[in-house]
């Protein structure tokens, strides 16, 4: 019934194509990259511009109906997971890039238009946009700024927030909304901040201005390895220490090389127990000087095997493998389930270590390759998703590793955001009159909770139910660890 | 400090009851900036000291009665710094104020914003309850960031108690090298050199001259400077410091001063002859009698907004208006945290 009036509704404006409501079109967008979380929504709508947008919204206002946005659907949180009796509006038809200007080096693009898709545009002006989720060349512009998304590079370059410049937005009743500027920054609260990362619950983007860099004149990469993962960890701080900012700093640990080494052949040691990569990118004579001043960290830290890409191929062959792992995980096991935590740097050991403790507890294997460099862990445990026990384990497990980095002083995510999967988490993360923020900072701009309903934030009643109490700073979860 | 917390508590306890309004106070050396200031004193000095520092973590944690002196004394015994370079305006500027107004220095075009180092906070919200945003994490992403967003919020919505910043190392090197070129050929230049990835850590046009600093490896610069020319800057640190703190010539006035924040490649504007150009092209100092309608159209028109940064009277309406639906917004998050209305009334808009 009230499908049928949406339908009918949004035909008034909308030509048949951009309205599926039938069965079969819907499968598609029933889940996005985390596949454990399906719904079928009421419909899904296909809009070509803003102003399409700005009336589907205000029919689906009046009529009370929830909208989930959804940009190409790599999210790996359930973030774009359709809700009950909500349609699913996708942006991949606002696919332009509307404008490059070299000079002020900025790029005015739609929200469907893919990461990759910017750079690709940006090249032929010598610049690139920094950001590279490893899914760039499938993720949507809309989806990163969404998830504040981070890459490879983000040690160095930052996050999505501080590579835009400014949104349009389209608020839940229809109304246009412009936060940030042209400028390095905008008049009042800073707005931009605050929709960066809200998972589509504060408004829906149609439009980004997102800062250009020039491409790096040239880049080199440093694999080393270790013997010991307490080692690699320390690597990591040490480089850090020394006032060096890699461009990029990565690990992987022995079951990520071995996996990644069975499906491509990257060159990565097989006896190591962890491998850094550690990139330099600048001037040829700055990349020169702190390639050498890493490698010579990387010795003094214990390391056993160091290769330092000599070429531009080289280089691309080195980080293929660290590219790849996902797929190449994905080979090993029918299904795995990518974590995203985030630690202070130094506490990387000790986690890792008790994460191979909670492999053995639940039975299931788990490897690690992340972001060493800013501490954010994504361990994929592997597991088969059609057997019930295992589907359990793999969510008790993710359960618990989510809760050993709130205890170390981390965060439940450092990228991938909360969506569907890690709402409960949100529960020990904060308390009450956090939470209560949250609701009150949704309220302002969508009084009566249309957009993406149920995700990102929990309600308390919600919280009450999953029955894990906030840790409040200070009462220890895991007192074998040390505290930082 | 317990014991100071839970003064503050009830502080902000009793003026709810009161029906009274608080003016949240550090070193008070940004008093001058923002609307008319009116309510209580509510002093933030006595909640101070820096709680935390790993430098291999690069984060340090301080109070918000934190002299900002004291953390960047603290940061660079160990080489590193606050690589927003922050205005202090008077020696006494504290950390939480330095938040609170959200200003950034030289080294903003190329490093970032005060925000972009923020990782976490704890604050009192208006009803005295006690709140933490972040962490002390590099990546943080669970639930919407507040943290961020109290920067510049002109002590509107709380009071910041404590916060967590991402620190970076000092520059290995640097170097600053002075031009003689007018604005047009300044603002033009700024922006290709960007873009060819010269490493420029601050940029100053005013009469005449550009001021650059370039920061970088020490062979990388001697290589530079053989293919821009320029004349090297010897006392380029205090030069700097100056142009931070306002204390540079160009300062030195009773005259108004506007600050227009827009596009970087925009060219100069032709609404004041006395103009001070940041930020490789995107921040525009305007001294002068500037009628704030023409100020603001002309921001508007480069894609920015005008502040009336200094001035000694007109302080109802120093920030750039906002739209309707924005302002409305901006009540609703006001009252969000801040339920009564209790902190820094009118301090950055008069509705609220
Ligand atoms: C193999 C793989 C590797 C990945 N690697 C990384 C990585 O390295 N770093 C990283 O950060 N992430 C990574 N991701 C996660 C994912 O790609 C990012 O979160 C990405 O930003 C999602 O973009 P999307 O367009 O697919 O968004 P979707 O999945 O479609 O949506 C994500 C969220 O954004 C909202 N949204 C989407 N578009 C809009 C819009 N226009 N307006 C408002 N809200 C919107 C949705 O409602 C949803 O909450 C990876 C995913 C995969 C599958």
């Amino acid at each position: 019934m009230r499908a049928e009036e949406l339908v009918s509704r949004l035909s008034r404006f909308l030509p048949a194509e951009a309205i599926l409501h039938e069965e079969a079109l819907l499968r598609p967008y029933e889940c996005d990259a985390l596949s454990i979380y399906r719904h079928v929504p009421l419909a899904v709508v296909l809009p070509v511009n803003e102003i399409e947008v700005q009336e589907i919204l205000r029919v689906c206002f009046r009529m009370q109906i929830a909208v989930v946005a959804r940009g190409a659907g790599t999210g790996l949180s359930g973030g774009a997971l359709p809700v009950p009796n909500g349609i699913v509006l996708a942006l991949t038809k606002l696919n332009q890039i509307l404008d490059i200007d070299p000079l002020a080096r900025t790029a005015r693009v739609q929200p469907g238009v893919t990461n990759a898709a910017i750079s690709e545009a940006a090249n032929e002006f010598g610049l690139y946009y920094a950001p590279d989720p490893s899914s760039q060349i499938a993720c949507s512009i809309g989806g990163n700024v969404a998830e504040n998304s981070g890459g490879v590079h983000c040690l160095k370059y930052g996050l999505t927030l501080q590579n835009i410049l400014s949104l349009r937005t389209v608020t839940i009743d229809g109304e246009l909304l412009t936060v940030g500027s042209q400028g390095l920054d905008a008049p009042g609260y800073d707005l931009l901040a605050l929709m960066t990362g809200s998972e589509g619950l504060l408004g829906v983007i149609t439009e980004v201005t997102v800062k250009l860099l020039p491409i790096p004149e040239y880049a080199q990469v440093v694999l080393a390895a270790f013997d010991d993962v307490a080692q690699a960890g320390q690597a990591v701080a040490n480089i850090i220490s020394a006032g060096i900012i890699p461009a990029g700093l990565e690990m992987m640990d022995q079951g990520a090389t071995r996996a990644v080494e069975a499906f491509i052949h990257a060159g990565y040691p097989l006896d190591a127990a962890a491998v850094l990569l550690c990139e330099s990118d600048g001037s040829r004579d700055d990349v020169e000087t702190e390639i050498s001043r890493i490698m010579q960290v990387m010795r003094e830290s214990g390391a056993t095997q160091m290769t330092c890409s000599q070429s531009e191929a080289e280089r691309l062959q080195l980080w293929s493998g660290r590219k790849a792992a996902f797929p190449a995980v994905g080979r090993l096991a029918s299904d795995y389930y990518c974590m995203d935590g985030t630690i202070p740097r130094k506490a990387l050991a000790a986690v890792l270590n008790r994460i191979a403790e909670l492999s053995a507890h639940y039975r299931l294997a788990c490897v690690n390759v992340f972001h060493a460099g800013d501490g954010n862990l994504h361990p994929l445990i592997m597991f088969d998703a059609n057997h019930p026990d295992e589907l359990r384990r793999a969510e008790e497990f993710g359960g618990a590793i989510l809760e050993l980095c709130i205890a170390v002083g981390g965060t439940i995510t450092g990228e991938h955001g909360v969506g569907t999967e890690k709402i409960n988490h949100m529960c020990i993360q904060f308390g009450t009159a956090e939470l209560k923020t949250f609701h009150g900072i949704k309220t302002a701009f969508d009084r009566y909770a249309l957009l993406n309903p149920g995700k990102a934030v929990p309600t308390l009643q919600r919280c009450a139910e999953f029955g894990a109490m906030h840790v409040k700073r200070g009462q220890e979860k895991f007192p074998e660890l040390p505290r930082f | 400090m317990d014991a100071i917390l839970n003064q503050y508590q009830e502080l902000i306890g009793s003026a709810v009851a009161r029906k009274t309004t608080l003016c949240i106070r550090g070193g008070g050396s940004k008093e001058f900036y923002g609307n008319s200031l009116s309510g209580e004193i509510f002093d933030t000095n006595a909640y101070c000291g820096v709680v935390d520092y790993d430098p291999g973590e690069l984060v340090i944690t301080a109070r918000c009665g934190t002299p900002l002196s004291e953390i960047e004394t603290t940061l660079r015994a160990n080489d590193q710094m606050l690589a927003f370079e922050p205005p202090y305006f008077a020696p006494n500027a504290t950390l939480g104020g330095c938040i609170a107004a959200g200003l950034s220095g030289p080294r903003r075009a190329s490093t970032g914003a005060i925000r972009d180092y923020l990782l976490g906070v704890r604050m009192l919200n208006g009803l005295g309850e006690d709140l933490y945003f972040g962490g002390r994490v590099m990546k943080n992403v669970a639930g919407y960031d507040v943290t961020r967003f109290l920067a510049g919020s002109l002590g509107t919505l709380g009071v910041i108690l404590q916060a967590s910043l991402k620190v970076l190392p000092l520059p290995q090197y640097e170097m600053t090298l002075n031009f003689e070129i007018d604005a047009a050929s300044a603002i033009a230049k700024l922006n290709r050199w960007v873009g060819l990835g010269i490493p420029i850590s601050a940029s100053c046009h005013v009469d005449k001259h550009l001021t650059v600093r370039l920061s970088g490896s020490e062979s990388r610069l001697a290589a530079l400077r053989q293919t821009l020319g320029g004349e090297r800057v010897a006392q380029d640190v205090s030069f700097w410091k100056a142009i931070r703190d306002h204390t540079h010539d160009f300062f030195q006035t009773d005259q108004p001063l506007w600050r227009l924040s827009i596009k970087s490649s925009a060219p100069p504007l032709k609404i004041s002859d006395k103009q001070l150009v940041e930020w490789n092209g995107s921040m525009r100092w305007c001294q002068g009698g500037l009628e704030p309608s023409t100020a603001r159209r002309v921001a508007e028109t480069h894609g920015g907004h005008a502040t009336l940064f200094r001035s000694n009277d007109n302080k109802h309406s120093v920030f750039h208006p906002l739209p309707l639906l924005m302002l409305n917004l901006h009540k609703r998050l006001k009252q969000t945290f801040d339920p009564h209305l209790i902190f820094n009334p009118g301090r950055m808009y008069p509705e609220f």
